[in-house]
């Protein structure tokens, strides 16, 4: 009797300004092929692979013409079929979406929901797969929002985060909004952003106005978070009701990607900037710093990274692991870099550069 | 009333790649909402959820921008030709 080998294969998704890409290669992720540009000419801010079924992708694609939308391909990019009935509010709204900012594939229990985040401010779900968007009118229209006011990035809603202990809680994050969280399965939605600063703020620690850039969970640890914000990097260890600050150890608590490692827990990495006003890598150096204690203590990832003279940047959904043991992960650049490391952070290497400004960067791992 | 509608480049992967379509439509209106139903979202590309034509799409009655006559409710007789077009934009 012959037993059939399992292939692994790696898959990096990447939206950029100008459409998207994806590189590919196996378990050992040495060499890669590029296909793209996918969704050519238009901006993808954002691309998902589901794990639920296996084979869709969903990107965010922004088109400064024809609007923005969701798109949805099968096979791996070769074909896409467009939202029959993208993300719009409500007519009576008064909104209009500007553009989609992420996608996110629901609970492992409802596998036909994909949730999208869009500006300004909103929350979208499908229940067929991504064809037609409903908007969640209890966020949409939250009895806060004539006070919400967008930062330099608009208000974009960019991260959305399922609690797969509990199928009725989710978290949303909004820039300059803060986090909300909701433990009806989106039907109502309460502000959790205590202990976050807000230094842009006349009141430091207010109910809402924090300007989260990024939001995960703890892959193991579900009542754990953690948050790249404006104003530092942040972890919960009750569901969001409490935050800490655990931006000591890193040159700047400013910055805007973030990336849980796989399978250990209170593993992350982030990528400091200098700050509000100088949107580059924190005193020139392209590094990555990794906690393997949830913040507590941080180290620097700099081994094959352009370590002096680099004013590059990263935008929020710029970083990202994969699935394999160890772990790679992957840094995209504002510059059109993509950075790899499979030795989960302690050595870099560049495979792709003169992309287009990179939006995001997401993995796919597949086993044939 | 039948009329031509050309379809521009960027539009044409929603359409099935088809550069022109022959429909049947009285408004401007009411012939995008016909486009929409035989190529489902391509509606929502040329008009926002607002009922307005987008920013930067503009949509030409044979010779005439529609912005200047009286918008998506700008009649069409048999034979006209629509033409939807990207603005021009940028630097």
């Amino acid at each position: 009797m012959t037993s059939k080998k399992t292939k692994t294969q790696v898959n990096v998704l990447l939206g950029t300004r100008k459409g998207a890409f994806i590189l590919q290669s196996d378990a050992r992720r040495r060499s890669w092929k590029m296909k793209g540009p996918l969704l050519k000419s238009s901006p993808v801010f954002h691309m998902t692979f589901d794990k639920r079924d296996g084979e869709t992708i969903y990107a965010a694609v922004n088109s400064f013409h024809f609007g923005p939308t969701i798109q949805m391909s099968r096979d791996f990019g070769k074909t896409w079929d467009n939202a029959e009935k993208p993300p719009r509010f409500a007519e009576d709204s008064g909104l209009k979406v500007e553009n989609a900012w992420h996608v996110e594939p629901g609970p492992a229990d409802e596998p036909d929901d994909v949730y999208a985040g869009v500006a300004p401010a909103g929350l979208f779900r499908s229940s067929d797969r991504g064809k037609t968007w409903e908007p969640n009118r209890a966020l949409n229209e939250h009895s806060t929002r004539s006070n919400w006011q967008p930062g330099a990035g608009g208000l974009c809603l960019h991260s959305i985060v399922f609690d797969p202990s509990n199928s009725k809680r989710m978290y949303v994050g909004i820039s300059a909004v803060g986090v909300l969280k909701s433990e009806d399965g989106g039907q109502s939605w309460n502000f959790k952003n205590k202990n976050v600063r807000a230094d842009f703020l006349p009141n430091k620690f207010p109910e809402f106005g924090q300007c989260v850039h990024k939001l995960l969970m703890d892959p193991k640890k579900p009542d754990h978070l953690y948050q790249q914000n404006h104003c530092g990097v942040y972890r919960t260890e009750d569901s969001a009701e409490n935050w800490k600050e655990i931006s000591a150890g890193l040159p700047s608590g400013f910055g805007f990607p973030l990336a849980v490692h796989p399978h250990d827990s209170e593993r992350f990495y982030v990528f400091p900037e200098e700050g509000d006003f100088f949107r580059a890598a924190a005193n020139s150096e392209f590094a990555v710093y990794e906690t393997v204690n949830a913040g507590r203590t941080w180290k620097k990832r700099i081994k094959g990274l352009p370590a002096a003279e680099a004013y590059l940047g990263c935008f929020r959904e710029g970083m990202a692991t994969d699935e394999l043991d160890p772990a790679g992960v992957y840094v995209g650049t504002r510059m059109g870099h993509l950075f790899h490391s499979t030795d989960e952070g302690k050595t870099w290497r560049l495979i792709a550069q003169w992309l287009p400004p990179i939006h995001s960067v997401s993995t796919a791992t597949l086993n044939m | 009333m039948s009329v031509t509608v050309k379809i521009p480049i960027a539009l044409r992967q929603y359409a099935q790649d088809k550069s022109e379509l022959e429909i049947d439509a009285g408004t401007v209106r009411e012939l995008l909402q016909n486009m929409d139903s035989l190529f489902h979202g391509l509606m929502a590309f040329v008009v926002d959820e607002s009922g307005e034509l987008r920013r930067y799409v503009n949509v030409f009655v044979n010779h005439e921008d529609v912005r200047s006559g009286e918008g998506l409710m700008t009649k069409l007789k048999d034979g006209d030709q629509v033409t939807i077009v990207p603005a021009v934009a940028g630097g």
